[in-house]
């Protein structure tokens, strides 16, 4: 059985994502017997093409795509690379690693109830430094450029770089490196900057592709935080497949495959950067300089990872601050009075939808969980390994579901199942989570399982322990802590997904998540600021768990303290 | 003397990548330790491994390996019935000291607490048997592993250089431990090790490897 794992990951990866764009591409150019289109014909193309904005729309999917990647990674490189050790470091990277649980709706929440015109920020100035007496008439949430979005998107995608790049950086002995390269003169941040960083990247580039694809078509952030007069593009092309007008789905599968184009397109572009940026970079590393910059960077990262994370924080607590507000006058700081009444309100509707969410993302989880464990349980066991680096290998499969765009490959899906005559409900659901938890739990759980002391297992077997034995007696207890870890990801994964949901579930089955983003338009901030923390503290109470259980399971057992 | 067990290792060849690592011919009778030496890269641990039946798939390995007379050359680790000791006692962080000799007591095996208190008072540990084995000195996690190795009633044992991480005191005293009891077993052993002292300790043949 354990023999068949790494396929089966493989085509439950890999075929619905190929079945998903093939059956884009038809209707794209006319084909959908299904909806009468029986010709192949370039007029959606064409129909595509007149919207007005359109190009607007590209651009800015295509800008923050890059601009987001590009900030977030300087953000994360400069952190570490004038990481000290001090208590101040210490304390911002326990405060970064719980916001990667935060979902991408509830931190767009939060941090438009900070940045808009009637805003924390704006009440804190108003009126003393404003002279607003009341909210100014200003499009700051959903600008025309996408820089709230993008904003956004940084405030998600540095916790989910940084946590990377912690994960790959023990195996380049970065101490030694920068040891080294201090006693040939140089100062500690320029010296990570040019020995560590330029051996880090490789190792975290497939998550900065996965950054970049996820930033050019992400649609419940762009949904909250994106311009409205034209959206982003994959904004337009949900608008356009739900339309009552079923005729201008294939309109619609023809801007999934310019999703597609466009996302490539950014990638591609990404890699002439990095070629550029070698080039340049080279000439910087091997140019002998010591000192310039030194603490200009430091202070820089220090300083631009504090400002993201505290914004993601106090945005999560403004949703809170609102969640209990009562009546609120504009330029005050705090409400003037409290209340629970939000919270009794929306009690009864909340319950159906959280129970909802936890079975999808339990089932999806579990799943994801027996796989994951099968297939690295068979590397174990076969003691063959596959080759980690190379991009078309199948870690690089592992990552197409985050690197294909969800919007671009999920329609396609949704015209395969109804073809199918699956009708939307929980099972089609999970089924579509399974696709995003499955890479994200493998990648969190593989390293540790691979690091894992293989005489630990040599030894039960020499006991006597058959090697199922061996797996549910020393392997799995051993390695408790990385699999509630797993588990606690795939959870916060599943939990935040708004496009499977919506589209596999034909909008019904409800979660929290697409719950919390369908009132985005309606402006009630005090149902939002419920719904967004409540989906905000779903996953954590995952980690949270997977944090302390471990620690209560052996609290009397020292050499299970710190992972193996 | 209880169980008398022979090992016979026939014309054993491994070679990685079309190179040969090592060829060997032995037979190691009952309480009796054969000591394999050699330099660092010499094949001393690819050698075990195969014995033990954990030889990587890379490797190429042809020759037998009998047991009591039978071949186990083909057999699973666990069905060998070959027990390890490593340089480090490997003591299930996660089981208490009686949890990790239990693990070691075959499954139908009568009376397992007495046979674990009598194994604990035999090595001077009586009473330890609920601690954490983490809380336990280097020594007394090497005595206990011994223990493990022994209640788990192999036919023969291997040891990858098992005394190296010890203090130079505790060394003696393990070294005499481990082969007495070995050979009190009547366990045929092969040792691994760089260490002129532990094969003269073991007393038995000595092989060395190129």
């Amino acid at each position: 059985m354990l023999r068949f794992a790494p396929a089966l990951i493989v085509t439950l990866l890999v075929g619905p994502i190929m079945a998903g764009l093939a059956m884009a591409v038809l209707p794209a150019f006319g084909y959908l017997p299904a909806l009468g289109g029986t010709e192949f014909s370039l007029s959606h193309w064409q129909a595509l093409f007149a919207q007005p904005g359109l190009w607007r729309s590209v651009a800015i999917s295509f800008a923050s795509g890059l601009l987001t990647t590009a900030v977030s990674l300087s953000v994360v490189l400069l952190f570490l690379a004038g990481v000290s050790g001090s208590r101040l470091d210490h304390w911002i990277r326990r405060l970064v690693s719980p916001l990667l649980s935060v979902p991408h709706a509830a931190a767009a929440f939060g941090l438009a109830f900070l940045i808009a015109p009637s805003g924390l920020i704006a009440r804190l100035a108003s009126p003393g430094l404003t002279g607003w007496e009341r909210p100014p008439d200003l499009l700051i949430v959903q600008d025309p450029w996408g820089i709230a979005l993008m904003a956004g998107l940084i405030l998600k995608e540095i916790p989910f770089l940084l946590l990377m790049s912690l994960a790959a950086l023990p195996q380049l002995d970065p101490e030694r490196r920068v040891a080294m390269a201090r006693s040939l003169g140089y100062r500690p941040t320029i010296a990570w900057l040019k020995v560590v960083a330029p051996a880090l990247y490789p190792l975290i580039r497939l998550p900065v592709y996965a950054v970049i694809a996820y930033a050019t078509s992400v649609v419940d952030m762009a949904l909250i935080l994106g311009p409205t007069l034209p959206p982003t593009l994959a904004v337009s092309i949900l608008t356009w497949f739900q339309a009552p007008d079923l005729s201008r789905r294939f309109m619609a599968s023809a801007g999934a495959l310019l999703q597609l184009g466009v996302t490539a397109a950014a990638l591609a572009s990404w890699w002439g950067l990095e070629r550029l940026v070698a080039c340049l970079g080279r000439g910087w590393v091997e140019g002998g300089q010591r000192h310039r910059g030194e603490w200009p960077l430091r202070t820089l990262g220090k300083g631009l990872i504090l400002l993201t994370t505290l914004t993601a924080f106090v945005g999560i607590a403004t949703l809170a601050l609102h969640s209990v507000s009562g009546f609120w006058r504009f330029p005050d700081t705090l409400p003037h009075s409290f209340t629970l009444l939000h919270w009794q309100r929306t009690l009864p509707s909340l319950a159906g939808p959280v129970v909802s969410t936890l079975l999808i993302a339990g089932v999806a989880t579990l799943l994801a969980l027996a796989l994951t464990l099968a297939a690295l349980e068979n590397e174990q066991r076969s003691g063959r390994h596959p080759n980690q680096t190379r991009l078309l290998s199948a870690m690089g499969l592992l990552y197409l579901p985050l690197i294909v765009p969800q919007i671009a490959f999920l329609f396609g899906l949704v015209v395969v199942m109804e073809s199918l005559g699956t009708r939307p409900q929980h099972a089609l659901v999970i089924f579509g989570h399974l696709l995003f938890v499955l890479p994200y739990v493998f990648l969190s759980l593989s390293e540790a399982y691979r690091r894992f002391d293989p005489r630990w297992s040599q030894v039960a077997l020499s006991l006597g322990a058959t090697p199922d034995g061996a797996f549910w007696r020393v392997r799995l207890p051993m390695l408790l802590a990385p699999l509630l870890t797993a588990m606690a990801v795939g959870l916060a994964v599943s939990i935040g997904q708004y496009l499977p949901t919506q589209l596999l579930g034909a909008g019904r089955v409800p979660t929290v998540t697409t719950e919390a983003v369908s009132l985005a338009a309606g402006g009630d901030r005090r149902l939002i600021g419920v719904w967004a923390l409540v989906q905000a503290s779903l996953p954590l109470v995952g980690f949270i768990i997977a944090v302390g259980l471990p620690r209560l399971l052996w609290s009397h057992r020292r050499g299970m303290r710190g992972a193996p | 003397m209880k169980n008398r067990h022979q090992l016979m290792l026939k014309d054993i060849h491994i070679a990685l990548e079309d190179v040969t690592l090592l060829a060997l011919d032995a037979e190691v009778n009952p309480g009796e330790v054969l000591t394999v030496m050699g330099p660092s890269g010499a094949g001393k641990s690819t050698l075990l491994a195969f014995v033990a039946g954990f030889l990587a798939p890379a490797f190429a390995a042809s020759g037998r390996v009998l047991l009591d007379g039978r071949d186990i050359t083909g057999l699973p680790a666990e069905r060998r019935g070959i027990g390890l000791l490593f340089q480090d006692p490997l003591l299930f962080p996660h089981l208490s000291v009686t949890g990790n000799l239990r693990f070691g007591l075959p499954r139908a095996t009568p009376d397992k607490a007495a046979r674990i208190a009598s194994a604990l008072a035999a090595i001077g540990l009586a009473g330890f048997g609920e601690r954490d084995p983490a809380t336990l000195s280097g020594g007394q996690q090497s005595r206990v592993a011994l223990m493990r190795l022994l209640l788990s009633e192999p036919r023969a044992v291997l040891l990858d250089e098992p005394f190296s991480r010890l203090d130079s005191h505790l060394r003696q005293e393990m070294r005499q431990l481990v082969f007495d009891r070995l050979r009190e077993a009547g366990l045929p052993s092969l040792l691994v090790t760089h260490d002129h002292q532990d094969a003269a300790a073991a007393g038995g043949p000595i092989i060395t490897l190129e």
